[in-house]
């Protein structure tokens, strides 16, 4: 069919024509169930929108209706036309609290209404529906078996369907896959939709695309993020057209003006440590001041009082060195190293590595030894020293593993990471590494 | 005329392949003749009987009792005399639901409104008696079906189950309660008064065809009626259906698809996608459809998943697998992964991402589930030391280098050497 709407939906005639015969005309039975999957932003809801805008359908996403009882309610005031209001005093459709309700309900009203044919149930992130009641799915899945109706229950998702069987199992659906898109799809699709603004040539969006892509490809297939990236960093590609310096032609300059720009946003937005706002004001910043901020500082950056970062430390080496490596490290006659514990250090394999497994409990105890051997100046176990101890819990720096069990000492365990103990070693100029047993080794 | 005649067949074979007209089955006169005599006898004498039937998904339960009641409710000395209670372990699932959809069923709301019942019993006795008082003092009779009898065996105390078996066995009033089920141990579920009161019948439905039977059920499904519409068309139709049935590509998908499901429901839901193609200008099943239908259905999924993910994300899965082999398959964590993949990067020169985007990476496969925390997570360990599963198979994970789509040549090379040489 050359003039249904699907040829619009740039590369994705082949699972558009899929569905379609499927769902054939209106007053065909429907297989009862269809499981659409693929990885995000591959087109999913956007060809089951178009292919369902003519057929009675409702779109429900398990994010939002997270019980079966908020699901049902959904589905039955979307098919009534019920739309909860400060008129109804916000209630639904009707009552219906379980599966059996809904059933039969719905069966009331696709025979109330006389629908001439199929009602689709889009159900998105359905993966969801297995953190629900353990029969909801098993039910959605036979629901036109339950109700006698013609019913078809489309699963949309990002997880195969072999994630979703438990009990004792239930009819399969048919399964359509949507494959991500290859790179000249991705391409074809950003020009075909770009928001790039600005009288640009066409040639100059597409080597421009290109390059987002090739430079985010290995990293990231997700055209939402592709796309966000592109129109995000235009303005950076164009700016030396627009001063004038280069000719819209000459490629390779532009591309190494702008080939700075899109591996710092590699590490920063494409995270969304930052909003795309506060990127463009950084952006237009640095081009006044040329200090590039280093990307790693808004991660590990962070103000502590003096002696807080010394218990910071104290508590990281004490969760990642063993307890019998502390004689050495911290002990007065700390030069004369045993043979046999070198020989150790050359065993120890990657396996038993404490940088590897994460950190290990400590005592309160062996914490403040450690704590008073690497300050320098003298310090008295005040309850100041033992309240910051507390606020290093509460900050989530911390956390305490030992139950709340009196007679023993607390025990504590330290929960960042090598970067930021290194910074804030850094800061008050102590060389954590030196005291790492799995580095000194 | 032709196009009105295509789309006529494609709606009938479409209903059938939903399982909407109970066609009788092949091969299981036997079964449908032991049914169809209890609930004859049930409907004409008054005999209060219970059965199971057991069989696996898609073996027909559901369609051999809809045709049974379908048949008996068209004789003559059964109209009537004869009414279906259908209940569902899946809708269902307590009894006091179960019993006000009884009630719903028999249409006796009206009658129990306003009633306080003490016990189950009670109730289930009033809904009996309520069906008893018409004229002639005689009840009609009752059929109980329970789709997916397990899930009522897990109801409290199986008041409901305990109840119906123990009328059926008393014979306070005629009834006949069939239960259709997949589970085979069904019986151990089943408590000691409730176990003694079944009569201990059972239909097992068992797919013992052979292939040539199995051939003779697809070519049933897909042949026309006589009175279908006019004799040419119809004729030329189960012609063609013949011929597809005879068509050896056909055969050799058909005869894969018996060695790994025989059930009849998966063998529709293959031909759903070859009849859903009928058009205008399709007007034949096409071997070919029947192929394309068995590569979807039959597509491994991790594998075509895997082959979507990034570069990066590859990588990383390539690194794990690593790490399961040299490890033995022991759960392993993000920081090992991480140092593989450092190391990796290293020695085969290739883009090194910095630690924050490969987190981010590796959480994309997280929430795609083809890695899995080892443990219940607790939320104390960092994410980063948090012990982790490899959810997809070494297999797969080749099949999807090897697909990928100008996949680097180191990748592929690491792929099949150990952990660390290149």
């Amino acid at each position: 069919m050359p003039d249904s709407p699907l040829d619009v939906i740039a590369c994705r005639q082949e699972q558009s024509r899929q569905l379609q015969s499927l769902f054939g005309s209106p007053i065909q039975m429907t297989a009862p169930c269809v499981f659409v999957y693929g990885h995000s932003a591959t087109g999913k809801t956007l060809v089951l929108r178009s292919l369902l805008q003519k057929l009675t359908h409702i779109f429900v996403n398990c994010v939002e209706c997270y019980s079966a009882r908020l699901l049902f309610q959904r589905v039955l005031n979307e098919l009534s036309g019920h739309v909860p209001s400060a008129a109804n005093d916000f209630t639904s459709y009707s009552r219906c609290d379980n599966t059996n309700d809904f059933v039969r309900i719905l069966k009331h009203l696709m025979q109330q209404k006389r629908l001439a044919g199929t009602l689709y149930l889009v159900l998105q992130k359905a993966e969801r529906l297995r953190d629900m009641e353990a029969n909801l799915l098993p039910a959605l899945l036979r629901l036109q078996h339950l109700t006698g109706e013609n019913v078809c229950v489309i699963l949309e998702s990002e997880i195969v369907w072999n994630k979703f069987w438990c009990g004792t199992g239930f009819q399969d659906p048919i399964i359509i896959h949507f494959p991500e898109y290859s790179k000249d799809e991705l391409l074809e699709i950003m020009l075909s939709s770009s928001a790039l603004d600005g009288e640009y040539s066409s040639e100059l969006k597409e080597s421009y695309c290109n390059l987002v892509i090739s430079v985010f490809h290995t990293a990231c297939r997700n055209l939402r993020e592709l796309q966000h990236m592109a129109q995000l960093n235009f303005p950076k590609y164009v700016e030396p057209i627009v001063t004038g310096e280069v000719q819209e032609d000459d490629v390779r300059k532009l591309w190494r003006n702008v080939e700075p720009h899109l591996k710092r946003a590699l590490q920063t937005v494409y995270l969304h440590e930052i909003s795309s706002s506060q990127w463009e004001r950084m952006q237009a910043e640095k081009s006044e001041e040329k200090a590039p901020p280093s990307a790693l500082s808004s991660r590990v950056s962070m103000e502590l009082p003096y002696y807080s970062k010394f218990l910071l430390i104290a508590a990281y080496l004490a969760s990642y060195n063993p307890s019998k490596s502390d004689r050495r490290f911290f002990s007065k006659n700390a030069g004369r190293i045993n043979k046999r514990t070198v020989m150790n250090v050359d065993k120890k394999s990657e396996r038993t590595s404490s940088q590897m497994l994460g950190p290990k409990s400590f005592g309160l105890d062996r914490l403040m030894a450690i704590f008073y051997s690497i300050v320098e100046e003298k310090v008295a176990p005040s309850a100041y020293i033992f309240s910051q101890m507390t606020s290093l819990v509460n900050l989530g720096l911390m956390t305490r593993i030992s139950v709340s069990d009196s007679l023993e000492s607390p025990k504590f365990k330290c929960l960042v990471s090598l970067d930021m103990i290194r910074a804030v070693a850094k800061n008050v100029s102590f060389d954590v590494v030196r005291y790492l047993y799995d580095f000194v080794g | 005329m032709e196009e009105d005649f295509i789309s006529s067949v494609q709606t009938l074979l479409r209903q059938r392949l939903c399982g909407k007209c109970h066609n009788q089955l092949r091969f299981r006169e036997n079964e449908i003749k032991q049914l169809h005599d209890l609930v004859h006898r049930t409907a004409t004498v008054g005999e209060s009987n219970s059965l199971l039937v057991i069989g696996p998904r898609g073996s027909g339960k559901s369609t051999l009792l809809e045709g049974v009641l379908d048949d008996l409710t068209n004789e003559k000395d059964v109209t009537g005399n004869i009414l279906v209670v259908r209940l569902n372990g899946l809708l269902q699932t307590d009894d006091k639901i179960a019993l006000a959809e009884i009630t719903r069923q028999l249409q006796l709301e009206a009658e129990s409104e306003g009633k306080a019942f003490g016990s189950f019993a009670e109730n289930l006795q009033f809904l009996l008696e309520a069906l008893r008082s018409g004229s002639d003092r005689k009840s009609r009779s009752l059929v109980f079906v329970l789709d997916e009898f397990d899930l009522f065996a897990h109801h409290r105390n199986q008041t409901l189950l305990y109840n119906l078996f123990d009328v059926a066995q008393s014979a306070q009033a005629p009834i006949c309660v069939i239960g259709l089920t997949v589970r085979m141990d069904v019986l151990e579920l089943l408590e000691k008064r409730v176990k003694s009161r079944f009569s201990h019948r059972f239909i097992h439905l068992l797919p013992t065809y052979e292939f040539k039977e199995y051939l003779e059920i697809a070519q049933d499904v897909l042949t026309l009626p006589q009175d279908f519409a006019s004799k040419k068309l119809v004729g030329d139709w189960n012609k063609s259906a013949q011929e597809f049935m005879q068509d050896s590509s056909v055969i050799d998908v058909l005869q894969q698809i018996f060695y790994l499901d025989k059930s009849i429901q998966h063998l529709y839901q293959l031909l759903m996608i070859p009849v859903c193609k009928l058009n205008a200008e399709h007007t034949k099943l096409l071997a070919s459809d029947l192929y394309a239908s068995f590569k979807i259905l039959h597509k491994d999924d991790k594998a075509a998943m895997l082959q979507g993910v990034s570069i990066l994300e590859l990588t990383l899965v390539l690194a794990m697998k690593h790490l399961n082999e040299v490890y033995d398959g022991e759960p392993f964590n993000f920081e090992m992964v991480f140092s593989v993949y450092k190391k990796f990067t290293q020695r085969a020169a290739l883009q090194s991402f910095q630690k924050a985007v490969v987190i981010k990476a590796f959480e994309h496969l997280c929430s795609l589930e083809i890695v899995r925390a080892a443990e219940s997570s607790t939320s104390r360990t960092q994410r980063e030391f948090r012990a982790l599963r490899l959810m997809a198979d070494s297999s797969q994970i080749m099949e999807a280098v090897k697909r990928y789509p100008a996949c680097p040549n180191e990748l592929k090379h690491w792929s099949t050497t150990p952990m660390l040489t290149l």
